[in-house]
């Protein structure tokens, strides 16, 4: 099963390859990880989707717990929440095809942003799911290039997964 | 008042207490050294930063305080590897200081420049790139807080020479925070309760001890645990010396090269109380037949080690000593077990033994190391077949008296940690149990012993052969003897090279006599025991197999 992470880490310098390397030496299947600051300056949040059992996961979460980096884990895959990602993905539009393709961009909600000769650049946000279907209607007009952020995820309501304890 | 980061360097080790390190000189080190000149801490040159780095991890196993290793960048760094792993796969807590290039200079292949955080990653509990010499003093103390909290381990701090160069005014860091550091010394009072319940429940109790009972210093609350239990106590390699060896509820080492009676135990038991164990595959061989019809109840300081081999039943997170005492209060003494009977006729069944014949014996060796010091001795070993005999054939009635590489099972381990040993522990008798192979992987740690006038004692056993290796190839490979003999040197004229003494034995009648002089002298000395060539270590259980299915 996937489940997605929300770790919070020190922001400092090898804390990425400290993290990339556990995976990959006990074995663990990364999904994507997404990186980036947070609301306070030392602090960065990875959102990790890894696939694994139970077992697996109780031991990603363990070994996770001992990098001295790591300063807390959320497994939040059973809770609510919101997850995004951005995809951009740049395909073979001539003048013929480009209404189709505008039209396919209408339904997922993305936008152009780029336009060439030959090939239109789109940009979609969205969960996983759409991500996908998005990508899978435009395969047909051929994808020159492809690049997705990897997912963010937050808790939805109230409830955080920030330093703070939970207020609720 | 303005310092140099090497001078906060070695402030910093001299607040935490360090009054010995083992190191190696070189360019990118050269302010730390300049630094330790005139400092109050002694310096052990050994020939090798390999040997450094093992010496440091003897001397922590022996002491119980943290050992502290120091390289230049580069080669010098690189050649602590060995030694950090080793010191990583056992638990032991080490600090490793490296030299390294100047920060302006990291990145570009610079002269000796290699990325030694980068390379010890897997093998380090934490590391660090000093980037400033204000932050200094701040790691030093966390880096022993890490290395020596929790579950030990080796910490590295590389130092770039503008860091051990440049000047800042030294602050006392204060205490240390590390908010993603915690450390549950405690035990659950659930899972404490419920591990009671087991145990009242239990039948057939077995209790198989490890290195952290040592990490712990556990040992008295074992043996009490135990014996309100009557429970037979069986402990891995790193274990030995955790539990009495010579106490009637000892069932000695179990797993491959276990006693039968320990196997059998383990086997047979409805309980199995693993304590500051990690399940290790040379332990449990094949994992479904080990322990079939036990409730697993397993105590660690680590999370991350429970459940990661085995299914346990009821995990108990926390401090050895303090989980065994909670549980100590808890429970009522028993009083009789048919359980340990059988155990005890088991013990007489099926003993460890070996034939003698007309030529030494490897095993006959260890025993008479074991009287001629009176079991009082403080033993390291290499890795290999002697190393199995050191274990089988001396009884570790104390912690921190049996010193080997259990997890990274490095040859050359034995002899730099001996001097490490006995560094820690002055006065007493020091012997490296050797094999013909491994003592030549760091034997140029000769001059340091002779130079610092450290008596330890080698005792090799020559039988010509990567002995282990050469075993497995007997039982496993058809007998093809594939590159496992060797052509050894004259091993006591390599020992009078150096200054330090060689005596060779070729004979039975020798043996003891040959110690006894060894003993005597005040010198290191190299003993050079001529024994059975293809003698094997048993029992054994062979790969994939279940543990009690033994040859031998
Ligand atoms: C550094 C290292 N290289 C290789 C091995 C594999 N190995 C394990 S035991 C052994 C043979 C050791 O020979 P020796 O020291 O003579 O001991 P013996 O088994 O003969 O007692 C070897 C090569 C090892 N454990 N460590
Ligand atoms: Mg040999």
């Amino acid at each position: 099963m996937r489940h997605t992470l929300a770790v919070l880490v020190e922001n400092n310098p090898g804390v990425l390859a400290r993290v990339a390397g556990l995976f990959s030496r006990r074995g663990f299947n990364i999904d994507s990880l997404a990186v980036g600051r947070t609301e306070s300056p030392d602090v960065s949040r990875m959102t990790i989707v890894v696939e694994g059992d139970e077992r697996v996961l109780e031991q990603v979460n363990k070994q996770l717990h001992k990098l001295v980096d790591v300063i807390k884990i959320n497994d939040i895959t059973a809770d609510e929440y919101v997850d995004r990602e951005l995809v951009l993905i740049k395909v073979n539009a001539d003048p013929a095809q480009r209404g189709e393709v505008m039209q396919i961009a209408d339904v997922f909600r993305a936008r152009i942003v780029d336009l060439g000769r030959k090939t239109v650049t789109l940009e979609c946000t969205g969960n996983d799911g759409k991500i996908n279907a998005f990508e899978e209607s435009l395969r047909p007009y051929g994808i020159k290039e492809l690049v997705r952020t990897g997912k963010i995820a937050m808790l939805r309501g109230t409830k955080y997964t920030g330093l703070q304890e939970n207020g609720d | 008042m303005k310092k140099t980061g090497a001078q906060i360097l070695v402030e910093s080790l001299l607040a935490e207490g360090v009054d010995t390190i083992f190191g190696y000189p070189g360019g990118q080190a050269l302010p730390i050294y300049d630094a330790l000149y005139d400092a109050d801490i002694r310096h052990i040159l050994t020939r090798h930063e390999q040997g450094a780095a093992h010496a440091a991890d003897g001397y922590a196993r022996a002491s119980g305080k943290p050992g502290v290793c120091l390289a230049t960048s580069g080669p010098g760094a690189t050649n602590l590897v060995t030694g950090i792993a080793n010191a990583y796969m056992d638990s032991i807590p080490l600090v490793a200081i490296t030299g390294q290039v100047p920060t302006s200079m990291l990145g570009r292949d610079s002269f000796q420049e290699a990325d030694i955080t980068g390379i010890t990653l897997p093998i380090t509990k934490h590391n660090y790139l000093v980037k400033d010499v204000n932050d200094l003093a701040k790691i030093v103390r966390e880096a022993f807080y890490i290395a020596t909290t929790g579950r030990p381990g080796p910490v590295l701090i590389d130092m770039p020479r503008d860091v051990s160069a440049g000047e800042t005014d030294y602050t006392d860091p204060g205490p240390v925070h590390l908010p993603g550091y915690d450390i549950k010394k405690d035990p659950d009072p659930e899972q404490v309760a419920r591990a009671v319940r087991a145990i009242e429940e239990a039948e057939r109790p077995v209790i198989y001890a490890g290195g952290g009972v040592i990490n712990a210093n556990a040992h008295v609350e074992l043996l009490k645990f135990a014996e309100m239990l009557l429970a037979p106590v069986a402990t891995t390699l790193m274990g030995l010396g955790g539990f009495p060896g010579n106490h009637p509820l000892s069932v000695g080492m179990l797993g491959m090269h276990g006693s039968k009676y320990a196997n059998y135990a383990v086997s047979e038991c409805d309980l199995l109380i693993g304590v500051g164990v990690r399940f290790d595959d040379r332990v449990t061989s094949k994992l479904e037949a080990f322990a079939p019809n036990a409730t697993v109840v397993h105590i660690d300081i680590d999370p991350a080690e429970i459940g990661k081999n085995v299914g346990v039943d009821i995990p108990v997170v926390g401090d050895v000593r303090a989980t065994l005492r909670e549980l100590a209060g808890r429970l009522q003494p028993r009083l009789a077990s048919r359980w340990r009977d059988k155990i005890q006729t088991w013990k007489k069944e099926y003993p460890i033994e070996f034939e003698e014949n007309g030529r030494i014996k490897p095993q006959e060796v260890i025993r008479e190391i074991y009287n001629a010091t009176g079991g009082n001795a403080r033993i390291t070993t290499e890795v290999g077949q002697h190393q199995m005999w050191a274990a089988h054939y001396y009884t570790y009635t104390r912690p921190r008296t049996f010193i080997s590489s259990g997890g990274l099972g490095t040859m050359g381990f034995g002899f730099p940690a001996a001097i490490g040993v006995q560094l820690a522990c002055p006065g007493e008798t020091v012997i490296d149990i050797a094999g013909d192979g491994s003592i030549q992987m760091n034997i140029q740690e000769l001059a340091t012993a002779v130079s610092h006038k450290l008596p330890v004692k080698i005792a090799i056993l020559n039988n010509g052969f990567l002995g282990m290796v050469r075993q497995w190839q007997e039982l496993f490979y058809n007998r093809r003897y594939s590159y496992t003999e060797l052509d050894n040197p004259d091993f006591v004229k390599i020992a009078e090279a150096y200054g330090a003494v060689g005596i060779r034995v070729d004979k039975k009648s020798e043996v003891r006599p040959a110690l006894d002089e060894a003993l005597r002298v005040d010198k290191p000395v190299v003993l050079d025991f001529q024994i059975e060539r293809e003698e094997n270590v048993l029992p054994m259980v062979p790969p994939g197999e279940a543990i009690n299915n033994m040859l031998g």
